[in-house]
């Protein structure tokens, strides 16, 4: 943990630097009291800035009636406020979307730490400012240092007056000016007393008291410092991008402990040593079974504390634990925490004695940490606690609790005779502990109380009376009151575990279960239904789930199914996608939306947001159900992702595989026609250079090579043609009745020279009906079919052609005597380009041919087949085609 | 060949050099009078001048559209007979052509004989509207058209009235391609359906063909029409 002597620009330097590419620039003008001057300071900037050329506007500036303020706005453009109409009143707060709208170079934004009226987009004004800074307009704005979040409790303790409105201090890190308006105490009296300072609501004796002179010093000084420190910063900053040496700081971390009502202020407090000791620093609460058993209140503290830690820049953990002191050291020794910061317990002095308390078993063990206790101000709660959720009271545990009780006393006054009167007690102790295990700690103490006036009335002589002749009973029930409690005490605290074990359990196999699902999901819209369902099942909220379309989001899914979000909700889910934050109600964005949308995102990307409602009021979610929604929304945007990119991945192999077949094309086309155009040309140029010396037969030969090969080539084309046709989709049949011995007998005559080599038999049944056909492209398929099988079959074999009617079907069926077809190519034989293995017996075609056939048949509504003989070897291709309801046979219509 | 005391003068139309190079080595190796021309309007003015027995005439030309070429010489007046060269997927051209007066076609590519064969019939058939042979030939059907008797290798065959007209029209007709829409309105008077046509027609091929599944007389162009071939 020395210091570092590293020259490399460190790596948060130069990404601060390339995160401020493209925001606008912000300039604060900071002051330590109302009535320095800030506003006009500001305008006269701003002016100069206007005389170098620079397009500016006022966004929202504050006069409160001065003159001289007044005089400095004169010419500058105002855009107009917006008006929100708020129960009845018309209040006035800065037009975002007109600013955004009119893109000017710089705005001014007076008063940052101001709270936007309901209905505004943003709850705070210096919200807005960031939405101004993200869209690349520069602002120039105004705070006073009582705003600022972590000065607050200080602010307060000089003053008496607590200011509700802050401003974070990562607005004040991310300025990329701060000018310091001083004035000295005196002239800022001097000033009050001529009426120039302008102060809201505050009491007469208050503003007195703040306006002591005092006191103003203490804010001068508090606001000097600060500024000097943010210029400490910028230093250290520009000294880090360009590899300066200087004065690293030792590299401490710092781990401030949540615990209790004060935890709030020991944050800030924890905020102002790191920035002293320029540190990270995180912020632990430790969930004990005792939290949990204390109720939403407690827990609600300690998030609003975690919130806090986590907007002041600070790394937020909760852990459950037993031990919290243990649970403390452990985490701080794992992540090198070198300061522990914890507020001062709250027990008293006797309980601490009694039961030890978490401080000091964390300062014995703490080794070579430090430990830091610090006492922060019993201050009022924070103003801004949610309302808790008291759990229901119910009657029934302690009714029973003391059933159990009455129920033990028959019992144990059957065993009197066999037993002391101490060991007696042990009965009411055993009512005790199952009260204690079945119902808690308030049930158990009751029985407990209940046990002792039993045990006294019913045992301790004399009996029947409350009370006690001998001392040694009164020893007796004392130690049989203290056991009791204790036990009670230890079995409530077991079942408190118990139950947040199988708690934790459940939710565990929940989401185990919901990962599978996920796993399980193919497609998107089961993926998508299982989450909302899944969400809506574990918080009892109702949900949708939007995905990108377009440059927008549309709904998608939901539960239960709702397709329909009204325009202002799906607003807000369509910010929260484009700003990739949380919007609606409960968070800082819309805060008046119902739903509360957040957005769903992996590591590389967001892939959508997901919406959650809920009908009645008060806080959506508890800080476990808001981390139990995390967690399910990590999983559902992993599981998208998984899918989009498997959609993705499809698309590339069907690219591949497009491209593929493309090249097998080219590579087809140009064997199979320059083929044919070799053996013309060769034959041709033969007969021009050396017809001389040839013979007459030689040249016929030639001459007829020429010709069939032309033939041949004509066929290609033909058939590429055809292809081409099918593919665009440009086959459109012209459908007639056909009588189908008429084109039979035309494709006949067609290939008369292709089947000069072949026999050829046909036979026709006498009662073919006439068919709906396109007689061109069925012609075209039967020629086809009749050259395939011509050049699949040897010279002098038979090829037939037949034709049955099988009742409301029609079969035409070519058959040969070749070697037919291999069994695992049967039905891949009518791909395009598929040629069968080792086919070649000189008359390659290009594939195309029986593709070419299904493609038409299909077009007329009839199927194709392709097999092999059943009754000796060759190939039988057979084509079906319906017959309409209506078939007329030629013989009956010849009128 | 010769009509009277000239050789017959055939205008072959095409804008492809290669083509009319080998058309004119063909033709004029069989004894006709070639001219050339390789776009429309120059055809339409040998018609008219009466510059040409038959017209070779591709349906594809660069100025004005071979169809367009027909319609103004039919137009015009003038029967001089035309054959037309058209490609292969195109039917409803030749359909076209054919309804619009052209007398026969060949598909390109094609072999010379083929289109030599079409030029004589259609010679023929113009040569002969002066005077019909009373008496048809053709391989074993013979057909006598003043009698109206039908004779099939050597026996006679009946035909129904509208059977006989079909047949007849072919015969009147014979070696030529009749299109579909020009049968059915000489036989049925109007645009019916085609497949009336194509009953009557396996009828006729029934009772004439020897292989009524394999046609050797009534041959089917595709898409187009029937030809009844001529065997010499």
């Amino acid at each position: 943990m020395g210091e570092q002597k590293d020259r490399r620009p460190s790596p948060e330097a130069l990404l601060r630097i390339a995160e401020q590419g493209g925001r606008g620039r912000l300039k604060l003008f900071l002051g330590a009291a109302p009535g320095v001057g800030k506003t006009y300071e500001m305008l006269s900037a701003a002016r100069a800035k206007r005389r170098e050329g620079a397009d500016v506007v006022i966004g929202v500036v504050e006069t409160h009636g001065r003159a001289e303020t007044e005089a400095l706005i004169a010419d500058l453009p105002v855009v107009p406020r917006r008006v929100i109409d708020y129960k009845g009143r018309q209040l006035t707060e800065m037009d975002l979307d007109a600013i955004l709208a009119r893109r000017p170079q710089l705005v001014l934004v007076d008063e940052l730490a101001h709270t936007n009226a309901p209905g505004s987009r943003h709850p705070k004004r210096h919200m807005d400012v960031e939405e101004l800074l993200a869209a690349g307009i520069d602002v120039f704005t105004t705070m006073n240092i009582q705003h600022v979040e972590s000065l607050n409790d200080v602010v307060a303790r000089i003053t008496r007056i607590r200011v509700r409105e802050t401003v974070p201090d990562s607005m004040l890190d991310r300025a990329d000016d701060i000018e310091l308006i001083d004035l000295t105490p005196d002239d800022l009296i001097k000033r009050l007393q001529e009426g120039k300072v302008y102060i809201a609501h505050q009491a007469e004796r208050a503003i007195r008291h703040y306006f002591a002179p005092g006191n103003l010093t203490a804010l001068r000084e508090l606001a000097l410092r600060r500024t000097a420190q943010r210029v400490d910063d910028q230093m250290l900053d520009y000294m880090r991008t360009h590899a300066i040496e200087g004065p690293w700081p030792a590299s401490e971390r710092l781990l401030v402990c949540i615990e209790g009502r004060n935890a709030p202020a020991i944050v800030r407090h924890a905020k102002r040593i790191a920035d002293q000791l320029r540190a990270p620093w995180s912020a632990l609460n430790v969930e004990t079974p005792g939290t949990s058993r204390g109720g939403e209140t407690a827990k609600i503290h300690a998030a609003e504390a975690l919130r806090l830690a986590h907007l002041l820049g600070a790394e937020t953990v909760v852990l459950p634990g037993q031990d919290v002191a243990a649970t403390i050291i452990d985490y701080a020794r794992a992540n090198n925490a070198t300061h522990i910061i914890i507020g001062k317990p709250a027990r008293p002095r006797w309980h601490q004695l009694l039961f030890g308390s978490p401080v000091q078993k964390l300062i014995s063990r703490a080794g070579g940490i430090n430990v830091h206790i610090i006492e922060a101000p019993s201050g009022k709660a924070e103003a801004k606690l949610r309302p808790a959720v008291k759990p229901a009271f119910a009657p029934l545990p302690f009714v029973v609790s003391v059933l159990l009780i009455a129920g033990a006393t028959p019992v144990a006054l059957a065993l009197r005779q066999y037993l002391n009167i101490s060991n007696i007690a042990l009965v009411y102790l055993t009512a005790v502990l199952v009260s204690a295990v079945m119902y808690g700690l308030g049930p158990s103490l009751l029985a407990c109380f209940v046990g002792v006036l039993a045990y006294n009335f019913f045992f301790l002589p004399p009996v029947y009376t409350f009370t006690i002749a001998d001392p040694e009973n009164v020893v007796a029930l004392v130690a049989f009151a203290i056991v009791a409690v204790i036990a009670s005490n230890l079995a409530a605290s077991v079942r408190g575990q118990a139950i947040a074990a199988r708690h934790r359990a459940k939710i565990t196999e929940d989401l185990y279960n919901f990962s599978r699902k996920l796993g399980a999901a193919v497609t998107l819209d089961d993926l998508l239904w299982a989450t909302a369902h899944q969400i809506a099942l574990m918080l009892k909220v109702r949900v949708v789930l939007l995905l990108p379309e377009g440059d927008s989001v549309a709904v998608k899914a939901g539960f239960p199914p709702e397709d329909m979000l009204e325009d202002a909700d799906l607003a807000a889910a369509k910010w929260a996608w484009e700003k990739n934050r949380p919007a609606g109600r409960d968070s800082d964005t819309l805060p008046g939306a119902k739903w509360l949308f957040l957005p769903m995102r992996t590591s590389r990307r967001p892939v959508g947001v997901a919406g959650i409602i809920r009908d009645d009021p008060g806080p959506l979610l508890t800080p476990d159900q808001q981390r139990l929604l995390d967690a399910l929304l990590d999983q559902a945007a992993m599981a998208i992702e998984r899918v989009n990119l498997a959609a993705e991945l499809d698309k590339a192999r069907l690219a591949a595989e497009t491209d593929r077949l493309r090249s097998a094309l080219l590579t087809s086309i140009s064997h199979d026609l320059r083929t044919p155009l070799a053996s013309i040309l060769g034959s041709a140029s033969s007969l021009a250079s050396q017809g001389a010396a040839f013979d007459e037969d030689t040249k016929k030969t030639l001459l007829g090579t020429i010709q069939e090969e032309a033939e041949r080539l004509n066929r290609f084309i033909g058939n590429l043609l055809d292809m081409t046709r099918l593919e665009s989709g440009a086959v459109e049949p012209r459908t007639t009745l056909v009588v189908l011995s008429d084109v039979i007998g035309a494709a006949l005559r067609r290939a008369d020279k292709i089947l000069a080599g072949h026999r050829v038999e046909l036979k026709l049944d006498a009662d073919l009906p006439m068919l709906p056909l396109d007689m061109v492209l069925f012609e075209q398929t039967l020629f086809n079919l009749l050259d395939n099988a011509a050049k699949y079959s040897p010279p002098g074999s038979l090829i037939r052609v037949t034709a049955r009617r099988i009742r409301d079907v029609v079969r035409l069926s070519v058959l040969d005597e070749g070697d037919g077809i291999p069994e695992a190519d049967v039905e891949r034989i009518f791909d395009k380009f598929y040629r069968a293995r080792g086919a070649d017996r000189g008359r390659a075609g290009t594939g195309l041919g029986l593709a070419i056939c299904r493609g038409f048949v299909e077009a007329m509504h009839g199927t194709i087949t392709a097999a092999n003989r059943a009754d000796r070897r060759g190939a039988v291709f057979t084509i079906s085609l319906p017959v309409p309801a209506n078939a007329t046979l030629p013989e009956a219509a010849a009128a | 060949m010769t009509l009277g005391a000239h050789p017959l003068r055939i205008l072959v139309v095409d804008d492809e050099p290669a083509i009319l190079r080998f058309l004119r080595a063909g033709l004029t190796a069989q004894g006709y009078v070639v001219s050339e021309a390789d776009s429309g309007q120059p055809a339409i003015d040998v018609a008219r001048r009466g510059g040409a027995d038959l017209i070779v005439l591709d349906l594809g030309l660069p100025d004005i559209d071979g169809l367009e070429v027909i319609r103004r010489i039919r137009e015009a007046g003038l029967a001089v007979p035309i054959v037309v060269l058209s490609s292969r997927d195109d039917e409803r051209a030749k359909v076209a052509a054919l309804d619009l007066g052209a007398d026969d076609f060949v598909t390109k590519p094609f072999g010379i004989d083929e289109l030599l064969a079409r030029i004589r019939t259609a010679l023929r058939h113009r040569l002969q509207q002066e005077g019909e042979t009373p008496v048809f030939k053709s391989g074993d059907l013979s057909v006598d058209l003043v009698r109206r008797i039908v004779t099939v290798r050597g026996a006679e065959v009946k035909f129904s009235p509208r059977e006989y007209e079909v047949l007849r029209l072919l015969v009147a007709h014979a070696g030529k391609v009749l299109t579909h829409r020009f049968l059915l309105t000489k036989v049925w008077g109007g645009d019916t359906d085609v497949q009336y046509l194509r009953i009557y027609i396996r009828a006729l091929r029934q009772k004439i063909e020897p292989d009524p599944e394999r046609p050797q007389h009534i041959l089917t162009e595709t898409g187009i029409g029937y030809r009844l071939r001529v065997i010499d």
